[in-house]
């Protein structure tokens, strides 16, 4: 299991302003290691943003994302105290989700 | 009394399998969503080849979508980008980076609500054009920016 993700949710006005960093390694497929032989792709795929049971960002991924990928972007709709959930698979099935309190920014 | 006892334990039952429900109906949704990662356009290696493969048949460039990213990344491992659009019912926002063994880097949908405004970091194997595919009211745009890169982010 990968490391939790590092989530901030804070209120900018009236939107909920959300920073992610997200631990993975994000191989590409195309590199080798010290031997020559290919290192076998492990990228996040698919990502999704969840708030009060609405999805409020998702996406697709491929492997030119970096290494422990960030994300930043802003919903409207969210309160202090509220939760945002963030999931992701991995093109292996792994998967994590991880929640974070919106603060009053 | 014992009738109301009946009816407790009836309830409960009733819930756990009402839980039971909901989890099988938590992991469902969850694999569906796996499934809808769009390999054809990951596999595509041009931008008119990301462009059909995201389901346009054209684009239009636009000055109402930015690109926020650096003229000159020094590590193309890490590139930051920026994107905002002003282009009205914003649907999704595509990365594109031309020259990257696979041009489309991520898809992102933006529903009601959520600004057009995305921050990621990328990686770049050599100095490229980015593009910005919005699409819009089943309508394509797209902005250009080229970057210089100085070290890959692909090597070996």
């Amino acid at each position: 299991m990968a490391d939790p993700m590092r989530i901030r949710a804070s209120m900018a006005g009236d939107k909920v302003e959300v920073r992610v960093l997200m631990s993975h390694e994000m191989e590409t497929g195309l590199r080798k290691d010290a031997s020559g032989a290919l290192v076998p792709a492990h990228f996040i795929q698919n990502v999704t943003v969840t708030h009060a049971g609405k999805t409020v960002l998702s996406a697709q991924w491929g492997t030119s994302i970096s290494k422990n990928p960030f994300m930043h972007f802003r919903f409207k709709g969210g309160k202090p105290g509220e939760k945002v959930t963030i999931s992701w698979v991995d093109n292996k099935g792994e998967r994590r989700s991880d929640e974070a309190v919106i603060s009053g920014g | 009394m014992d009738t109301r006892r009946r009816a407790v334990l009836k309830a409960g039952g009733g819930t756990g399998v009402l839980a039971l429900a909901a989890a099988a109906g938590l992991i469902k949704p969850g694999e569906a969503f796996a499934q809808q990662w769009n390999k054809a356009a990951f596999d595509t290696k041009s931008f008119a080849a990301t462009l059909k493969a995201l389901g346009g048949s054209g684009s239009t460039e636009s000055t109402q979508i930015q690109i926020i990213a650096p003229d000159i990344a020094e590590n193309g491992a890490v590139v930051p980008i920026t994107i905002e659009s002003g282009v009205p019912k914003t649907d999704t926002i595509a990365i594109l980076i031309e020259k990257n063994p696979s041009t489309l880097s991520a898809d992102f949908e933006i529903p009601a609500g959520t600004d057009p405004f995305i921050t990621t970091r990328v990686k770049m194997a050599e100095t490229s054009n980015i593009y910005a595919v919005v699409k819009a009211d089943g309508k394509y745009f797209h902005a250009v920016k080229e970057i210089k890169v100085t070290l890959g982010g692909c090597g070996g």
